[in-house]
């Protein structure tokens, strides 16, 4: 055996094609395993993939750095839960392209934050987090307001996200910018086929500014779908068959 | 490659490599540490037995102990509610004078109250219920609604203007945006609005513009805010006789609210509350500074009315 090791040791490509080999049987027996566990893709009614306007949110979020303090992610820890609300389940992030789960707490975490404050609490809250949480160490992200969304990209983000399996139809593809801005204004002509594209999304004018369709718009659309989507009263979390 | 050899100084043996003259010593692995690493391989062994561990196939290894994570936070929070539910109920069953003759109880109020308020009121109403404009403060004796116990409890089970179908409910109209006032009787109208108000001496009101207002006030807002302006509790309009001003008190910010009518959203937390709670966090709430005794014959019909599930009583209820 250490007359075998020694071949190994003195020829740097026998040695490079040995560590592959070793490096990719741990790959694969942790990797591909995930791709076939029935469990670990857990469907769950009620999570639906992000309307435009959402996902525009969401690279917002992404954008400023949320995630640097927030976490997206409720643990099955009875403290969490009390404060929180249901720990959070796998399914919730299955359309998430990277998944916000996060790591650390400098503020709270949000994955529940959906539906809880007003859209009118958040736009004050981002303006000036201390005007409504005095110990707030959140910097201002005023200038949301002021920016108004850019929607050219948003077909991309679609056709991006559907690579990755979340489906969008190509109705949904080709109208994603003008989705983008009927869900944020419920009385124009389109929000009617919005409704129809996206059944159960919300569907006003969130930045409180009916004239524009701002990045405010989107980034408290998408907090106020947050971890909306499952119904407790309904899905049993720790029913047998969906214990894990 | 050379031999091994022993080394004369530590004398221990090489491994029997050199490299330009220079040998490596073999020294062996302190005991300790190799009792541990054997060890630590030996308990690697039992957990995979134990606990969920493997993936095989389309499923993975449950360990013989069945462990999970979701069943164990479904047990722990059932516990909690288990060991908090016989307090809940004896406070969702106390009349107020019961809670003022109970300090056990009033305790228990308090910090349920509190962290309940923490969690969920606080964002918006402020830490100690200091308020936020455009949100009410608490822990003054101004209330919108009504200030005693069973007042509190009615508005957070029903929130104001919110989805439950008994909300409290006031509209105030969009004077200026919606056209139902000039531009200039708004200006009148503010100005009389400041006159009956504790504020006169600090804004100085114009006095000819609020005679012309008295007139509009008279015929536009005295219906609710009432002839003199002391508000009225039934509807939620505030007193005006004050100083204290919901959407900010400088000329500007009073002449904007006749303007655009502003009126917040309280939700309703009657669903994701059970009676205790609610109980304990009106309680919080009415001993933040306000409260007010309750009226002797309850104008609110009593919430006890329509019996519910205590979900602090029952382990099993969904977590929420």
């Amino acid at each position: 055996m250490w007359k075998f090791h020694k071949w190994f040791e003195r020829h740097s490509l026998i040695l490079i094609v040995g560590i592959l080999v070793v490096v990719s049987i741990g790959g694969l027996v942790q990797i591909t395993p995930l791709f076939f566990i029935e469990s670990t893709i857990e469907r769950v009614e009620g999570v639906r993939p992000y309307t435009p306007l959402e996902l525009a949110g969401r690279e917002i979020y992404i954008r400023e750095g949320c995630y640097v303090c927030h976490s997206q992610m409720i643990r099955p820890l009875r403290d969490e839960v009390e404060r929180y609300g249901h720990y959070s389940l796998a399914a919730e992030s299955m359309y998430d392209h990277p998944f916000q789960w996060g790591s650390k707490r400098t503020g709270p975490d949000l994955a529940r934050v959906g539906n809880r404050y007003s859209d009118e609490w958040h736009r004050a809250h981002l303006v000036n987090p201390r005007s409504v949480v005095p110990e707030s160490v959140m910097p201002p992200y005023a200038f949301l307001a002021r920016a108004d969304l850019n929607t050219s990209l948003l077909p991309d983000h679609l056709r991006a996200n559907r690579l990755l399996r979340v489906p969008y139809t190509d109705e949904q593809l080709a109208n994603a910018a003008t989705d983008a801005r009927a869900q944020a204004e419920p009385l124009s002509s389109n929000a009617y086929d919005f409704e129809h594209r996206y059944p159960g999304a919300a569907s006003r004018d969130f930045d409180g500014n009916p004239d524009r369709v701002t990045e405010m718009d989107a980034l408290i659309a998408y907090l106020q779908m947050l971890g909306t989507g499952v119904d407790f009263e309904t899905y049993q979390a720790e029913a047998p068959e969906n214990t894990r | 490659m050379a031999d091994r050899e022993r080394d004369s100084v530590s004398g221990t043996e090489t491994t029997g490599h050199e490299w330009d003259g220079l040998k490596e010593l073999d020294t062996p692995l302190p005991r300790w540490w190799l009792y541990i690493f054997y060890a630590s391989i030996v308990v690697a062994v039992v957990y995979w037995v134990l606990m969920p561990a493997w993936p095989i196939g389309n499923g993975y290894t449950k360990g013989v102990l069945g462990f999970s994570d979701r069943i164990n936070v479904t047990a722990d929070v059932g516990a909690l509610r288990s060991a908090r539910a016989p307090m809940y109920q004896r406070l969702a069953n106390a009349s107020a004078s019961e809670i003022a003759a109970d300090p056990e109880l009033q305790e228990f109020a308090r910090a349920a109250g509190e962290s309940v308020f923490g969690d969920y009121c606080r964002t918006c109403h402020g830490a100690g219920g200091a308020g936020a404009p455009g949100y009410p403060v608490l822990a003054d004796d101004v209330w919108i609604w009504g200030g005693s116990l069973a007042d509190i409890e009615h508005t957070l089970r029903v929130g104001v203007r919110a989805d439950h179908p008994d909300t409290r409910m006031s509209m105030m109209p969009a004077f200026g945006r919606d056209r139902l006032l000039t531009s200039q009787q708004v200006d009148d109208v503010t100005e009389y609005a400041i006159s009956i108000s504790a504020a006169s001496s600090r804004l100085q009101p114009d006095r000819a513009a609020a005679a012309r207002g008295e007139a509009i006030y008279q015929e536009q807002c005295a219906a609710c805010h009432g002839a003199t302006g002391a508000g009225d509790r039934s509807v939620g309009a505030p007193s005006l006789n004050d100083d204290l001003w919901l959407y900010g008190g400088s000329r500007e910010e009073i002449r904007r609210q006749v303007e655009m009518g502003r009126g917040g959203v309280m939700p309703s937390w009657e669903r994701r509350f059970d009676a205790g709670t609610l109980r304990a966090l009106a309680y919080y709430v009415h001993e933040m500074g306000g409260g007010e005794p309750d009226a002797p014959p309850a104008p609110v019909t009593t919430p006890a009315a329509t019996p519910e599930p205590a979900q602090n009583g029952q382990p099993n209820a969904p977590l929420r």
